[in-house]
């Protein structure tokens, strides 16, 4: 019984082959369309793991919520707002960089379990209270800006979005990762139910390819100025994610509440606290986006995050999410944000003017949810 | 010459053969019922007749007035003259009864509704059936036995000729039955043919012609209904012969478990409106307590009230063991070792898309694995013991609730709640839409788990079910408890008129 897959499990898996075979076609376009074939360099490819970084970190968020059955249309404002305590604090205020990183956290956090609040106790639906989030963060970014840019000139803080990891540190981190998930593919091994001694060295196999991808990511990271530090929280944001997804208590509870909160709820689960609990993580997430993105910039702007919203939604729900609730994966999440951004970067290389940019990614987002919806139909 | 026949059906679904040379034929005029477990094929044999599934993708002929037929979709059949009132009612709740009824179809000109004539025809159309329902009311504000009807209504409309009803009594409460069948007994004799599929036998005998009998996807027998008798078709149906359905049991009683007194509960949209007025109860350790009643008579929303889950207005005190306890939400109640097996397993009691595994750990999460961490291993463990002995047949517990027949969803509803150990445990019609051997299988269940001193509050709509099992019957009327019978003095007549609220005296023993 324990070796036999479901369904779901074996098309879950059959979608993320997929999605990153869509990846490297996307990839291996572009490297042969772009002049010069720039696409696939380690200076590129660098560039573009920084770029998929914020969106990246507020899809992980932005997931769990969609899971949950809810939606969040602020946090692209949310960025502006808590970039913008994060440069106020330093500059006019003349804190810390702790302290602005504490408040620009902590703000996030603040205004997601605000929000959160209105939407499961108050019964205000999370679109509603978004959508008014929306407009009312970016305000309050302008009026705290007073529609100026703040700079920011504290170097350890512009290394947040600019600085790279030592190589030597770049492949501590690969070690690190490689030894957790040699280390999962032995716990599963070893508590499968049964079986014979083909299980092992089979789980050891299956892991020899995202440990060699590690590897390979590392080294094309170090073969230009190391990893890039956005990149290593994004990297660290998507595991914990991934985890809480999969294995906590809080992840199983938010897959139910989405799926079908009367059950949810029949069940003993409180689908409220849960909620705005969902919010608070995706609001704290959002401010470390903030700061990578105000540090990278290296200073607050009063429209920074403008349209991030969009883009994790649509990261999201190319990675396989359901908007209707229940249904998603962190790893598809960051794989959307990852061919999002690969989108960009690529057109831009290939000279592709800006209005055809917007065209060709929202078209592709269509395609795709269109050709999704196709093959579950399907199946 | 038959109305409708229909020749050596076969169709494939991939690795399943779900139809495998059925062969029915419906007379103009003719009663015709169709029954079997459920994955019996009566369904997949009507999505056939109605185009869902068009021409090609079965095989076998479709012979109406002796012209063989083939549809390329639902139009196809409607044109044909068939009609079809599936389980779930496919009405838009928001519009007008006149609107739902010609929907698609509204008398215009120039493509503007002629809303005179439109609300004339229906109310023609609804008098003709002899129904007091304003054309003009939103078909949302209607009971669900009315909204029934006015699919009827819609289906004549369309000049239907063959009519098809998919277990229409399910929620109706008996008068409502008995204006459906007046008006199904009158279209008799206005010459509709009419397939009708129930698991409720008694009506089945009371009003066909022929019974049809399928299972595993062929055509088991087909009998004039004077000349078998229910004993014969269950046993066609599970292909042996059920000889007790209820297994005499003595349930050893033990300390009361929960007592619930004076219980009011009322309506989360009209907060004026009472559900539930006044009832008082209790229920001891390797006791079935059944309470009867008809639909709305308050029963649901009576256990909902006391596990903590009820969202209207309610008051009520409880004591747990002899202890006094406030129970606010279902957790609580989870804690204080109460179970709920739902009414409406989709809707209430299942996560469709998730694994078994996942759906049967939910309310016991914690308990299962740790408070923080979930544990596949630990979960897997847990749920060997309720797969086997509720005996889910699914290839492993990591396969999708959605894909399981009702019977084992429901079991693996059963098995949810078993995994949170409780000491009280409230079943809301636990049997609804499952076929026969699943039923008795559950009924076992029953048995067994009050014989370990489980106490069971049993709410079901099938009189013989509450009868069979309960040591002791509760009968509510309108919210108010109307009588209260042990095993011995609990006959169908008794129970029914309390349930009415004819009940006399002599009849209310406590």
């Amino acid at each position: 019984m324990s070796d036999s897959k479901s369904i779901l499990t074996n098309r879950a898996a059959l979608r993320a082959y997929a999605m990153i075979g869509v990846l490297a076609a996307i990839w291996i376009l572009f490297h042969i369309i772009t002049p010069g074939h720039t696409f696939l360099t380690p200076r590129n490819l660098s560039n573009l793991m920084t770029q998929t970084a914020v969106t990246g970190v507020i899809a992980v968020g932005m997931l769990m919520v969609i899971v949950s059955g809810q939606i969040d249309l602020s946090v692209g404002s949310i960025i502006g707002f808590a970039g913008g305590v994060s440069a106020y604090v330093m500059t006019e205020m003349g804190f810390s960089m702790t302290v602005a990183i504490i408040a620009a956290v902590a703000m996030g956090t603040a205004i997601g379990l605000f929000q959160g609040a209105l939407t499961a106790y108050v019964n205000i639906p999370s679109f509603i209270v978004t959508l008014g989030g929306l407009l009312a963060w970016r305000g309050a970014a302008k009026w705290l800006l007073g529609g100026n840019t703040i700079p920011v000139s504290d170097e350890i803080f512009k290394g947040i979005g600019n600085a790279n990891l030592p190589a030597v540190y770049g492949w501590v981190v690969a070690g690190l990762f490689v030894a957790a998930v040699f280390y999962a593919a032995y716990r599963r091994a070893a508590t499968a139910q049964t079986d014979g001694s083909g299980r092992l060295s089979r789980e050891l196999l299956k892991a020899a390819f995202p440990a060699a991808a590690i590897v390979a990511f590392i080294a094309i990271m170090n073969a230009w100025q190391g990893v890039p530090v956005p990149v290593v929280i994004f990297l660290c944001v998507a595991f914990l994610g991934a985890f809480i997804t999969n294995s906590t208590v809080f992840g199983r509870y938010l897959y139910a509440i989405g799926g079908n909160a009367d059950a949810a709820r029949l069940s003993g689960i409180n689908n409220r606290w849960n909620v705005l609990k969902v919010f608070g993580v995706l609001g704290a997430l959002t401010g470390i986006a903030a700061l990578i993105f105000t540090a990278r910039v290296g200073s607050a702007l009063p429209d920074a995050g403008t349209l991030k919203e969009l883009d994790a939604i649509a990261a999201c729900v190319i990675g396989g999410a359901s908007l209707v609730g229940g249904r998603g994966t962190v790893f598809g999440a960051c794989l959307g944000a990852l061919i999002m951004a690969s989108l960009d970067n690529g057109m831009s290389l290939v000279g592709v003017r800006d209005f055809m940019q917007d065209i060709i990614k929202g078209s592709i987002l269509v395609i795709a949810v269109g050709l999704d919806m196709a093959g579950r139909k399907q199946s | 010459m038959p109305l409708l026949e229909m020749h050596d059906i076969q169709k494939e679904f991939p690795g399943v053969r779900a139809l495998d040379g059925v062969t029915f034929t419906l007379e103009a005029g003719e009663f015709h019922a169709l029954v079997g477990e459920n994955g019996a094929g009566k369904s997949t044999l009507m999505k056939v007749l109605s185009g869902v599934y068009p021409a090609g993708e079965f095989d076998g002929r479709i012979v109406i007035d002796g012209r063989d037929l083939s549809f390329s979709g639902i139009r196809d059949s409607e044109n044909a003259g068939i009609a079809i009132i599936f389980q779930e009612l496919s009405l838009v709740k928001e519009l007008s009864v006149g609107e739902n009824i010609f929907l698609g179809r509204a008398p215009s000109r120039m493509g503007v509704i002629d809303w005179t004539e439109l609300y004339r025809q229906a109310s023609r159309l609804l008098g003709e059936l002899g129904l007091s329902i304003d054309p003009r009311a939103k078909v949302g504000s209607l009971g669900i036995g009315q909204q029934q009807l006015v699919e009827i209504a819609k289906a004549l409309s369309r000049k239907a000729r063959i009519l098809v009803l998919d277990e229409p009594t399910a929620a109706l409460t008996d008068t409502e039955v008995e204006t459906l069948f007046a008006i199904l007994r009158d279209l008799k004799t206005r010459g509709v043919g009419m397939i009708y599929i129930s698991h409720r036998l008694d009506e089945v005998f009371r009003m066909s012609d022929r019974i049809t009998v399928l299972r595993d996807g062929r055509t088991v027998a087909t009998h004039p209904a004077a000349e078998t008798t229910k004993d014969g078709i269950i046993a066609e149906m599970v292909g042996r012969e059920v000889t007790d359905i209820f297994p005499e049991t003595k349930h050893g009683l033990g300390e009361v478990v929960l007592k619930a007194e004076n219980v009011e509960v009322y309506s989360a949209d009209e907060p004026d409106k009472k559900i539930v007025d006044g009832v008082s109860f209790f229920v001891r350790a390797g006791e079935v307590l059944g309470i009867a009643g008809l639909m709305g008579a308050g029963r649901s929303e009576l256990l909902s009230a006391i596990f903590g889950a009820w969202q209207g207005k309610h008051s009520l005190k409880l004591e747990l063991s002899g202890d006094p306890t406030t129970i606010r939400t279902p957790r609580d109640a989870i804690r204080a070792g109460i179970g709920f097996v739902t009414e409406d397993r989709k809707r209430y009691g299942l996560i469709l898309e998730q694994t078994i595994l996942d759906n049967m750990t939910l309310a016991a999460l914690k308990r299962v694995s740790s408070r923080v961490l979930t544990s596949r291993t630990k979960e897997r463990r847990a749920a060997v013991e309720p797969m086997r002995s509720l005996r889910i047949k699914a290839p492993s517990v990591e396969t999708v609730a959605g894909t399981l027949s009702g019977g084992n969803q429901q079991k693996v509803v059963l098995g949810k709640w078993l995994l949170t150990k409780p000491k009280l445990l409230f079943l809301d019609e636990p049997t609804r839409g499952i076929d026969v051997g699943a039923k008795q299988e559950i009924y076992n269940e029953i048995n067994k788990l009050a014989a370990t001193g489980l106490a069971i509050v049993l709410v079901s709509s099938e009189l013989p079910e509450v009868l069979g099992l309960a040591d002791r019957v509760i009968v509510l009327h309108e919210g108010r408890k109307t009588g209260e019978f042990s095993k011995a003095d609990a006959t169908a007549t008794r129970v029914m008129a309390a349930a009415t609220g004819h009940a006399t005296d002599t009849a209310f023993i406590k």
